[in-house]
């Protein structure tokens, strides 16, 4: 039996985790399906969303921020935040733009989550 | 020279873009939004972390993205904004003066003002810390916009007072770029930071959270060498003899919110002791006729999008209120007691519209197994049972078009929790 709270919104069911049979995970306190999938994740391969930033040349701001597509596993957090600062990106971006294609082999992106301009089109 | 608008929004954040989108929706066209900084979206636009708008979109934003859905939604509408424009006055009678560099002093004779200016963070001079003024004290959200937009780290060896959501963030934020988070000190016995917060930012790096603690002391001449920590009793009195001395080169403070509120002061709004933000009927206004307020300048929020709504609200009865259809009749006021710290709106107007409203709340303390009810010359309009109720959630209560009836119809309205185990 494991407690764990879930985090996938801000709710933050308190869930308890029958993990004796490895195959037939057996989760309750969850209050939707995403509770569920969350501990049976968090029990066999945990997952997690990255945001950082990385730095841009040319653009409005020095930074832009970025995120996983969708989350990735856990183990990888430092190795893709390593990768990120070894890129620069130049301006201008668009939301939803690729960062960094297939972070590590594991077929999630990090795409960019803010608009930033060239510092030359100014309005 | 004087201009003339009819809705001047002030702020280009979430409560701002919301307002302005609402008051076009309605019919207004004549609108211009006053921004302080060199972009729309406020605050968001440092919070990159997800999120953001599981209510508004039902899908999870990160802060730029949530405010980017609305700056289109601007832009679409070909509302005019002016950005590094900082607002100087508004005045009772909606005079709006603002500078930048290109208009110079600019005076708006305005019919509407939306006041959505936001909150700043309490800073060190607030609660008192001693110690030396090195340097190395940054309030977290300062420590954000370094992170985020700046792309400097402030530190290496930190220690966090305070577990809001703002704070949680920032340690793991720290953590990714580097730096070693020594602990996050938490006054109360409890975090009014989300659940999901402490796992994800705190248990996934075997940060120490440590409860019913706080800062006594900053060590340090010209950069912060340490911290001293220490227990607090249940009168959140320091415990001396439990001092410990935590080495580290910078404390961030995340301790709370404050509504900005010196243009408010300036119009002669009434503000409440309480929320630190205006006083308002349900159509966000304020005792000033025209004068709305929405946002966290009006209390702080949980969730931006709870932001994003009650703004809409405030845009949508600004340009009624232009058309002449809200009048600032006779109010009701709406009592908080028993646990209840307080409520937004303060007020209801007792005129004949009975619409669906929201009213927000905030409960003092901890409490267990309580019905949270409104009641209308003592009867019972509205309850509702809780298990558990929280400081740190703000409570919505949605209320439909014939429960406003029957409260508009009171003398007194009363929010109260009834039953229940704590009484803090």
């Amino acid at each position: 039996m494991k407690e764990m709270i879930c985090i996938n919104c801000p709710l933050g069911c308190r869930l308890t985790v029958d993990d004796a049979d490895r195959q037939n995970i057996i989760v309750t306190g969850n209050t939707c399906p995403r509770g569920k999938a969350y501990a049976i994740d968090e029990i066999t391969a945990p997952k997690r969303m990255v945001t950082a930033s990385v730095k841009v040349e040319g653009g409005s701001l020095p930074m832009v921020s970025v995120k996983t597509a969708r989350a990735i596993p856990k183990e990888l957090i430092f190795d893709s935040l390593e990768l990120l600062k070894q890129v620069t990106l130049t301006a201008p971006l668009h939301i939803g733009d690729v960062a960094v294609e297939n972070i590590l082999g594991c077929g999630v992106d990090f795409v960019v989550t803010k608009e930033i301009r060239r510092t030359c089109d100014k309005e | 020279m004087m201009t003339e608008r009819n809705l001047v929004i002030i702020g280009g954040g979430p409560a701002g873009l919301a307002a302005a989108k609402a008051a076009y929706d309605c019919g207004e066209r004549d609108i211009l939004i006053l921004e302080r900084e060199n972009e729309l979206g406020g605050i968001l636009n440092q919070c990159i972390h997800n999120g953001f708008g599981l209510h508004t979109f039902k899908e999870e934003l990160t802060g730029p993205e949530y405010a980017q859905r609305y700056i289109d939604e601007v832009i679409k509408r070909n509302i005019e904004y002016k950005l590094a424009s900082t607002v100087l006055n508004v005045s009772r009678d909606k005079i709006v003066t603002y500078v930048n560099a290109k208009d110079g002093v600019g005076v708006v004779k305005a019919k509407a003002v939306i006041l959505a200016c936001g909150c700043r963070e309490r800073p060190r001079g607030a609660i008192n810390i001693a110690g030396m003024r090195g340097a190395g004290v940054f309030s977290a959200g300062t420590a954000q916009r370094l992170v985020n937009i700046e792309g400097y780290l402030p530190g290496k060896e930190v220690v966090i007072l305070g577990s809001g959501d703002i704070g949680l963030i920032m340690a793991r934020r720290m953590t990714f770029e580097g730096a070693k988070v020594k602990a996050v000190i938490e006054l109360m016995p409890y975090s009014s930071g989300l659940n999901r917060n402490i796992v994800q930012c705190l248990n996934d790096f075997n940060i120490p959270l440590k409860f019913s603690h706080t800062v006594v002391e900053i060590k340090g001449k010209d950069r912060v060498e340490g911290v001293v920590v220490a227990a607090v009793d249940e009168k959140l009195r320091p415990i001396m003899q439990t001092a410990e001395l935590i080495p580290c080169d910078t404390l961030l403070l995340s301790v709370g919110l404050l509504p900005e509120n010196e243009l408010a002061k300036g119009a002669g709004v009434s503000l409440s002791p309480v929320t630190g933000g205006a006083v308002v009927d349900e159509n966000m206004m304020t005792d000033v006729d025209g004068v709305f307020q929405c946002g966290n300048v009006l209390h702080v929020h949980d969730l931006v999008d709870f932001v994003s709504a009650e703004s809409e609200n405030a845009g949508r009865c600004a340009a009624e209120y232009i058309n002449g259809k809200v009048c600032a009749a006779q109010k009701i006021p709406v009592k908080t007691v028993n646990g209840v710290r307080y409520c937004v709106p303060q007020y209801l107007c007792a005129d004949g519209v009975y619409e669906p409203i929201s009213l927000k709340m905030r409960v003092a303390g901890v409490y267990k197994k309580v019905e949270l009810t409104v009641r209308a010359d003592g009867v019972k309009i509205y309850g509702k049972k809780r298990p558990v109720v929280a400081p740190g959630e703000m409570e919505n209560i949605a209320l439909n078009a014939e429960q406003v009836k029957a409260l508009k119809q009171a003398k007194e309205i009363v929010i109260s929790l009834e039953g229940g185990e704590a009484r803090a």
